[in-house]
Order: structure tokens, then sequence, then C-alpha cells
């Protein structure tokens, strides 16, 4: 086991994407992220990597686009108003199926919105921020070590399935310090990339990187193959922590930091001896329904806690199917519900008051 | 007999797309051209970008990316980082280049990305239909110019070259056409210079080659050429606006 150290979320997680094998980061300044570039601009030359400071967000997403074409690793972080810069050229790398890392330390929206940490680009992350049929996975940490252990899984993910893989952070996640334990330095082996436009060097026809394709028919069957991708994502990769939930009543549902909160909660109830629990996706994408439904055959009802109007809310009442009633809460513009704050929601559904 | 003329190794055997008379064949037979005759098709990436030259990714035979609409320099920007011996080109049109894509053009000129671009301008948006494009001329005729350009409402068009030129991170810039054999061995000269530039690692070039719109603007390909020649060329003068090798800057 590798030893402790204190460290911030962005940086944590910007080591952690270097011990996977990222050589080049290309990014664009923007709070509540900075650190993480930061970092990456007195990291990479150290380790013979790019740090590139990209003119765009939209640039930023395009040069990453051309690094993961050549075949090599490569990421870039933003905010939530970078990552709707961002977003066309996450729909060319879902189109092109390549893999990358995109990080989104959100903030408050929409438009400037504010600074201060919120959740309110699920649907974004999940639903497609961009144009046409598409998925990203979205990885959710709620702790730093999390921000450092889903990073190589983002990579590992995306290029298993070849498709762009977000982490959706936030500003409380990205700001804060937590001891976190770094992956063992080492050269990482990296999966082959025939598919690469790294040059053929005349071994090979040539390779082309694409999301053109103007026949309907043509276009269609792409997209139902990258569907038959997607669904095997749905069976195999979901993934969320089911804490207190065998014998819950009331099971809330949160991700990211909200869930940190969610869990006080959940921890003050048990002490007056109701049956509370917490499911905390940590996949929101493939979202982790088969937990929740098994938490339905019991549960009475659920309440999802957010940093945002309730987007996450949606995905909990489709795995639900109008078994048991979905309740929400949660504050948003840079504002963070407290333990209280869920306590009291949590007596009001217990106490029938909803 | 030998042989004494023949399609280019670098041209795939794929039917090109483009209309008749359009010079976009002759361009990418130069370019073809030039990378055979430095012998690096092999480690070539070639970017094609959103325009009338889309599927040159089907006809160059070296390793292609598509990128979205403008961001050619950017895509380019990453391919070269990732993997710098190879030679990354891009292939981009004038509303691409000089339109939707000028932060990107503009940026990886001045970090002087170490690429090779080949600005095809015709003054036209040829893929959607013939709309006005950042290099229509004052007064010219187009789908979104019934009237002609009124350069009181649309601006005025953009002189690429001569805008990067004063850029430090440009090591080429250079306008040529294609009109006629003699201009067509000096584009040739060009862009083999172009991506001569790369290989020394000199930094950003860029040649600009004029080119046709038959079917836009509606006429003949002779006509066309000529139309090129009597109100393109004064506007966009040829000539070299910036070479790093003839001021023994490098």
């Amino acid at each position: 086991m590798p030893e402790k150290v204190l460290m911030k979320g962005n940086e944590a997680l910007a080591e952690a994407a270097i011990q996977a094998g990222c050589r080049h980061f290309f990014g664009y300044p923007i709070t509540p992220q900075t650190e993480l570039a930061a970092y990456m601009s007195k990291r990479m030359p150290k380790v013979g990597g790019t740090y590139l400071q990209a003119e765009s967000e939209v640039a930023a997403i395009n040069m990453v686009l051309g690094a993961s074409a050549a075949g090599i690793r490569a990421m870039t972080s933003s905010s939530s108003p970078g990552v709707s810069l961002k977003s066309e050229g996450i729909s060319y790398i879902a189109g092109s199926d390549l893999p990358a890392v995109i990080i989104n330390v959100q903030r408050g929206g929409p438009g400037l919105g504010g600074i201060q940490p919120a959740q309110s680009d699920y649907w974004q992350a999940t639903k497609g921020g961009g144009h046409g049929d598409y998925h990203l996975l979205v990885l959710a940490p709620s702790t730093v070590q999390e921000m450092v252990d889903l990073v190589s899984d983002a990579f590992d993910l995306g290029d298993k399935y070849r498709m762009p893989a977000m982490i959706l952070a936030d500003g409380m996640l990205g700001q804060m310090m937590e001891p976190v334990a770094l992956p063992e330095a080492g050269e990482k082996k990296l999966p082959e990339k025939p598919w690469a436009a790294c040059g053929h060097q005349g071994k090979r026809e040539h390779n082309i990187i694409n999301s053109l394709y103007l026949q309907p028919q043509t276009l269609e069957q792409k997209i139902r193959d990258r569907y038959e991708r997607y669904h095997l994502i749905e069976e195999n990769e979901q993934r969320a922590e089911c804490y207190q939930t065998e014998d819950a009543e009331l099971v809330l549902v949160a991700y990211g930091a909200s869930s940190r909160i969610a869990r006080s909660a959940v921890n003050k109830v048990r002490e007056m001896g109701k049956k509370v629990g917490l499911i905390r996706p940590i996949t929101l994408w493939p979202f982790p329904t088969k937990a929740i439904q098994k938490a339905a055959k019991n549960a009475k009802a659920f309440l999802a806690v957010e940093m945002s109007m309730g987007q996450m809310v949606d995905d909990v009442k489709l795995a639900v199917q109008c078994q048991v009633p979905v309740h929400f809460y949660g504050r948003t513009g840079g504002m963070i519900p407290t333990p209280g704050e869920v306590l009291g929601e949590i007596e009001k559904i217990l106490g029938g008051d909803r | 007999m030998g042989i004494v003329f023949q399609k280019p190794k670098s041209i795939t055997d794929v039917p090109m797309h483009y209309c008749p008379g359009c010079t976009h064949g002759i361009i990418h037979r130069l370019v073809a051209e030039a990378i055979d005759e430095l012998g690096i098709e092999g480690r070539t990436v070639g970017v094609a970008s959103v325009g009338c030259s889309v599927m040159s990714y089907d006809y160059f035979s070296c390793d292609m990316v598509q990128a979205p609409h403008g961001r050619a320099p950017a895509v380019a920007t990453g391919l070269k980082r990732a993997i710098p011996e190879n030679v990354v080109f891009t292939y981009q049109g004038d509303g691409d280049l000089a339109a939707i894509g000028t932060a990107e053009t503009v940026h990886a000129a001045t970090r002087g990305e170490n690429i090779t671009v080949i600005f095809v301008n015709n003054a036209i948006y040829g893929m959607t239909g013939g709309q006005m494009a950042p290099t229509s001329l004052p007064g010219q005729v187009t789908q979104t110019t019934p009237y002609g350009r009124d350069v009181k409402t649309a601006g005025y068009p953009v002189r690429v070259c001569e805008m990067l030129a004063t850029l430090d991170g440009v090591a080429l810039a250079q306008r040529v056409t294609v009109d006629n054999v003699r201009h067509i061995a000096e584009a040739k000269k060009a862009i083999k210079k172009a991506f001569e530039n790369q290989i020394e690692g000199r930094g950003y070039s860029i040649v600009e080659v004029l080119s046709t719109c038959p079917t836009n603007w509606g006429l003949a390909p002779t006509e066309a050429l000529e139309w090129l020649r009597s109100n393109m060329m004064p506007y966009y003068p040829l000539g070299v606006y910036k070479d790093v090798t003839k001021e023994g800057a490098v």
C-alpha cells in the first residue's frame, strides 16, 4: 500500500492521469478546475509529456480529438461553461469512435452562472451535451481518493469501448484536500490501437477517423453498432455503492459531493433507529438501474438529493418505474445542502408529510 | 516504352466527387506529388475539413482524420504533438479556415505549430450551394449576397496570407493559383516547400491556392479561370508573403 499524501482533488486527479499513461493535456483556464491545468503545466514537461494551453475550449477538445486519433491517451479539463463549448468536439469524438477523457469540475449555471460547486450538468453529461445519438461514460467521484481511482478507469473503459469518458466532479471535490494513495509509479502497458491514424508506414491500408456517413442506411447501421456496445456497457459497467440499503424503507440516491451530505444524514437517522439507506451512483452513465431496482423491492420511497433543481432524479424515477414514490431535495447555484436540511426532508417523508 | 505520367501513389483509386472544372483535383494531385517526392506517405497524416473537400479522407492514401468545421488546425495540433515525427497537413477551404476556424488558424500559426496547411480559396461556400464566403469579393453575387456583396453591411474579404504573415510563428505564407501550367508548377513548388519546412521543423506553413468554383459561380470552367484571373488575382495578389528560409532566420 503506497503512503498517503494530502492533496487537492484537482491535483490528485491530474497526477493520477499521468500515472494512467496520459502524456497529453490540452486545456483552457476556468475556475474551479484551475489547479488541475496548473499541475499539468508543471508535471508534463518533467515526464516528457505535452501541456498545451489552447486558445479556447473548442480548440482544446479538438486537440484531444487529434491526439486521441493518433492513438495516444489524451485529456482535457474544464468547468461547466467550458464543457458546453467542448460539446461539439465531444459529439465528434463519440461519432468517430475515439476514446478521450474529459473532466468537468462543475460550477453553477446556466450561462456564466457562478464559481461555487454545483451538480447541474448531469443532463448535459448523461443525456448528451452535443448533437446526435451518443453517450459518454460518466464517472462520479465522491472523495479525492476516488478522483484518483476513477481516472485510470475512465482511460481504460474509454479505450475498451472506444468512446469518450467524463469524470463529473464539482468545485467542492476539486478544491478540497484529503489524504490519498496515488497509484504506484511505473510504465503502464497500454492497449494496442490498430485503428489509429498514426502513419501507416506502408504496412497497411490507410486508416480513416471520421464521423461523416452521407448514406442514411450506413449512418443508421453505424449508430446501431455503437448502441450494441452501449447496451453491453449498460449490462456490465453499472457501478454504485449501496450503504445501509438492505433493510431500508427510505433510500436516498445521491452522487459526488451531495452523497457525502446524504451519508451524514443517513448516519444521523440510523442513530435514531430509522431504516434509511443510501445508493451512491458511481457510474452516472450507465446509470446503476439494477441497484435502484433491487432496493425498490423493499423500499417504501426514494429521495434523490442533488446540487441542482432535480436532474438525476429523472433517472431514479425511470429505474423505480412508479413502484414507489420518488422525492427530491436539492439546492442549486452553488448552494450546498446541509445534513440538517436533508434530515428534515427524511423526517417529512417518514412522517408521512409528503 | 516507359511510363511517363501516372496517378501519384498518394492518391487512392476512389473516384472523386468534385464538379467538372473544379480545381480541387489539381490541388489534390499537387499535394500527393509532394508527398510522393518526399517519400513521406507512410508517416503522413492528413486532416480533412468541412466543405467540398470533406471527403478528401477517401482520396489521399495516407492516414486521414476528418475534423469538425474550422477545427482542422486544432486536430492537426493534437496529431502532431502526439507523434512529432509524423508529417501532418490540413486541407481547408475558405469558409473553414477564414470564417468558422479563424481562431484555430490564427493560434496554430502564432504558436508556430509545425504543420502544413493547404488553403483552397474559391471565394464561395461550395458544398452548401454557393453562399458568401469570408473571401467573397466586394460586389460578388452569391446565394446570400443576391445583390452583390455590399461591404457596408457584409464587410470586407479577408486576405489570409497577408494577415498571417505578420505572425512570428509562421514559416511560410504564400499565395499561388492553378489557372495555367506555369502557375501550377509554382504551386507545386510552394506546396512541396511547405512540407519540407515541417520536416525541417520550421513551423507553420500555409499555401493559399486561388481556386475556381464553376458550379456556384455559374460559369463554364474556362470562363471560371478567366474570372479568377480578372477578379480574384487583383484582390488577392500571388506571391510570397513570408518565407523564413529567405530571411536567414532559421
